[in-house]
């Protein structure tokens, strides 16, 4: 009996050794697994294509995902944390007291790809070229860079940016993923180089480039983070068409597509590829928005424009248009989730944004009527644009039905749209704003008066809003440049009601699950280096 | 003949011309700006940047001036660069000629293949069953859209094999196979209907033919069917056929928009879509000169083939 037992217990021991045994050795392969490993070519599908290589002048992400690899930044969002800057080129750096003088200490030893050394004169020539173009030399966002009087280069590892002003969003300005570091002797010889070729000092190297097709980079084996980037290469492939996308993600010839997917195809990839696929998704810093012209009668009532964002019931819109097309948060100026976004309960106190659509809608037919504007009948220009322009369109002419307006639609073709807005000639139409980083200068910038910022369509002068712009910007308090944020947002969009904000872009990046090391961010231009991507076998 | 040829090739340079005026224009005409198209989106936008850059692009200048300049170049065989990408518009046709001519040439032998035999055997048996399948197969490839039946291959091919056509083209003498596991399908979807429109017309033809006078020689003579057919019969009733074939070969070059987008072929047909949408000037009138020139040139040919096939016919 005892040796019975003895043996029961002996075989109790074994299996327990040997399931100990198991689980170690799936502990370890699990560890292996999320442990970044080197090798393999990263496959990408891009919608649109590098008109030009030269990140400067250049506003589209067509750019920014096959190119970027190939550059460093003086700073750069960090790839983990949206809301943070971090280093990149730039070891550290200090801010004067007086805001006025930012120092920047860079890494020792990063080179070229070919060979050469780079140096803080490489980092002035490029920074020159953005905020101080020459003549004949286009740089689209100089205008970020008001603030900066002198770029200085005081010894080989050493930046200094002298300031008029101070300026709060100077490190994320800086942090820019369009401000690729140039060579300074080629950019001496040759303003208009970079348009036309590569020469970076980023973890991939240029390869080739078939236009229409596919661009290809390869492992930077000198790159200055030791051990990054951990893919051997990339290759973007240019597939303009949405289906054609999908099909690929689908059929595994790409592995990402990182602009995001509309829920419709993320459902489908997730239905046909199960766990082989993993969904990122983010609150995405694009918000199609509503320019009243000022300059028409009778939208230069303020009534008129309130009822227009109090007949919008923005909270069923969202839960309703966030199944078919690629919007979804109820925003003010700020990007749901970021650092100066307002809380949704102190959202709900705008105009448009009451949680009762029935008593919104009743101030807005009040207010139309006080107006003289009841039954108004007008036309809404729409961009030529399916997603999510058109569903947008029609959610927003059916709102305003609701309190007795008859608004008639003209969709514009992409290419002339632009032209209709700036020239004037509309009463109301939606008009876009997409940023490249989450911060207030660049997302408030576009709703200065119309003498300040051409972009603004729906062409108002406002002092006070650009004092209140102005306050935000110089104000190094995070929390006094809160205030000044939601004073500006209650002004833009419930006193004055000079845009109405429509839904956040909600991105959404249906991705193979071999794809590890990428973490999704609010705006499709950030964290597009590649270095700390893997795939997983 | 040598005065006709003459003749036909000196007729090209007024045609071009003509085309390459009413491209211009229509290009200027049209609203929509290639700098606003490129800058708009941005937040810094502004009149600085759209005079620096329309100056860069010579768009400041007198049509007059642009369009000589333009001209000038072209008549040196310099297209000059793309507005949008910057590089020689030489090169960015050329990299898409090689895949839209092999697309063109394959759909073309996947047409003559289907549409000869098929027409001829719809003819010869007409009325009967064998004539019913051909038009009904005949009249499904011109009711069929080629994209459409791109897209329902490859979602067969999804479906079925979880597998996709690769999607970067790869030319045929670096890769045979690859080049040919890309090519094969969209040649098949496109071929389908262009063998629908030329086996309808080889049908019709060789009806008319078969009814001549000759014919009903050649039988009393004694010939045999096989041999009436292929010496007498399908010489003469190829002649509209080729001219089909033709125009649709041309139309093959540059047209195939969609098709070429749900294969995600690197065409010349999507290269002009987005270079319209682009209001990418210096490329839209190279492209629409190009095609018009293969339209010319195939026309020409054509023409030349009719009197090969046709004694009775002598170009003066």
């Amino acid at each position: 009996m005892n040796r019975r037992r003895h043996r029961i217990r002996q075989g109790f021991g074994v299996v327990w050794v040997v399931g100990l045994c198991l689980l170690v050795i799936y502990g370890a392969s699990a560890q292996a697994q999320n442990q970044p490993h080197p090798g393999g070519e990263l496959l990408f599908a891009v919608p649109s294509e590098p008109p030009s290589y030269d990140g400067h002048r250049e506003e589209t992400f067509g750019l920014i995902h096959p190119i970027a690899p190939f550059y460093s930044l003086l700073l750069r969002v960090d790839p983990e944390d949206a809301n943070n800057i971090v280093g990149d080129l730039a070891e550290g750096w200090t801010i004067a007291d007086d805001g006025l003088t930012y120092t920047f200490r860079l890494r020792q030893g990063v080179k070229f790809h070919d060979g050469s050394p780079l140096t803080s004169r490489d980092v002035k020539a490029s920074y020159d070229k953005i905020i101080f173009p020459p003549e004949g030399v286009a740089s689209t966002r100089k205008g970020q860079y008001e603030a900066v009087e002198a770029i200085e280069a005081p010894d080989a590892q050493s930046v200094r940016f002298r300031l008029k002003w101070p300026s709060a969003s100077m490190l994320s300005g800086l942090a820019s993923p369009w401000n690729f570091i140039y060579k300074a002797d080629i950019l001496a010889k040759d303003m208009h180089w970079y348009e036309t070729n590569v020469m970076g000092s980023g973890p991939f190297v240029f390869v080739e480039h078939v236009r229409g097709s596919h661009l290809v980079g390869k492992r930077n084996p000198h790159y200055w983070d030791q051990g990054k980037p951990y893919l051997d290469g990339y290759r973007a492939l240019f597939i303009s068409d949405t289906a054609a996308r999908v099909a690929a993600l689908r059929g595994e010839r790409a592995h990402i597509e990182f602009r995001g997917l509309a829920p419709k195809q993320r459902d489908e990839l997730v239905k046909a590829l199960g766990p082989k696929i993993t969904v990122q998704e983010s609150p995405w810093d694009c918000i199609l928005l509503v320019a009243v012209n000022h300059e028409r009668k009778p939208f230069d009532d303020v009534r008129v424009r309130r009822a227009l964002t109090l007949a919008l019931d923005r909270y069923e819109g969202s839960r309703v248009l966030s199944q078919i097309a690629i919007v979804k948060a109820v925003a003010g100026v700020q990007v749901p989730g970021t650092p100066f976004a307002t809380p949704p309960e102190e959202l709900a106190k705008l105009a448009g944004y009451w949680q009762d659509p029935e008593a919104s809608r009743q101030e807005a037919r009040r207010l139309l009527k006080a107006a003289g504007a009841e039954g108004l009948t007008f036309t809404f220009k729409n961009r030529g644009i399916p997603m999510p322009y058109e569903p947008l369109g029609i959610w927003l002419i059916d709102q305003w039905r609701k309190v007795g307006l008859t608004v008639n639609q003209e969709v514009i073709e992409a290419a002339a749209y632009y032209q209709v807005l700036r020239s004037g000639e509309f009463e109301v139409a939606m008009d876009f704003q997409c940023g490249y980083i989450v911060d207030p200068d660049l997302d408030l910038y576009k709703f200065q008066s119309m003498d300040k910022n051409p972009s603004n369509y729906s062409r108002y002068i406002d002092r006070k809003l650009d004092e209140l712009y102005e306050k935000q910007s110089r104000a190094t308090n995070p929390e006094e440049r809160k205030q000044y944020i939601r004073q500006f947002e209650q002004r833009l969009l419930d006193d004055e009601v000079h845009y109405l904000m429509t839904l956040q872009w909600h991105r959404i990046i249906p991705h193979s699950s071999k794809v590890k090391g990428w973490k999704i961010t609010p705006s499709h231009y950030l964290n597009q280096q590649l270095d700390t991507v893997w795939l997983a076998e | 003949m040598h005065r006709y040829i003459l003749h036909r090739l000196l007729l090209m340079i007024p045609t071009l011309l003509g085309v390459a005026v009413i491209v211009f224009v229509l290009m200027r005409v049209i609203p929509g700006d290639i700098v606003e198209m490129r800058f708009a989106e941005g937040r810094f936008f502004n009149q600085e940047l759209v005079e620096k850059e329309r100056a860069r692009l010579g768009l400041d200048r007198p049509l007059w001036r642009q369009f000589v300049d333009w001209l000038w170049g072209v008549a040196r065989l310099d297209f000059g660069l793309s507005m949008w990408s910057g590089g020689p518009i030489r090169h960015e046709i050329a990299i898409r000629l090689q895949l839209s001519l092999q697309l063109a040439l394959m759909a073309t032998v996947v047409a003559i293949l289907l549409a000869i035999p098929l027409g001829t055997v719809a003819a010869l048996w007409q009325d009967t069953w064998i004539d019913y399948v051909v038009r009904v197969f005949s009249i499904a490839g011109l009711a069929t859209p080629s994209f459409w039946l791109g897209i329902l291959m490859f979602l067969c091919f999804l479906i079925i094999f979880q597998w996709i056509p690769p999607m970067v083209f790869t030319p045929f003498w670096q890769d045979p196979w690859q080049n040919l596991a890309q090519m094969t399908w969209p040649a098949l979807a496109v071929g389908y209907r262009y063998s629908a429109v030329a086996a309808r017309m080889t049908r019709a033809a060789m009806l008319e033919v078969l009814r001549e006078d000759y014919i009903r020689t050649a039988r009393a003579k004694g010939l045999g069917q096989g041999r009436i057919v292929r010496h007498h019969a399908l010489k003469n009733a190829m002649l509209p056929v080729l001219t089909v074939i033709g125009l649709e070969f041309a139309f093959l070059l540059g047209g195939l928009v969609v098709t070429e987008q749900v294969f995600n072929l690197n065409g010349l047909g999507l290269l002009f879509v987005q270079s319209v949408a682009r209001r990418d000037y210096t490329l839209v009138q190279a492209l629409v000169l190009l095609t018009a020139s293969v339209y010319i040139v195939v026309n020409f040919g054509v023409d030349l083939l009719y009197a090969w096939l046709d004694p009775r016919i002598r170009y003066q």
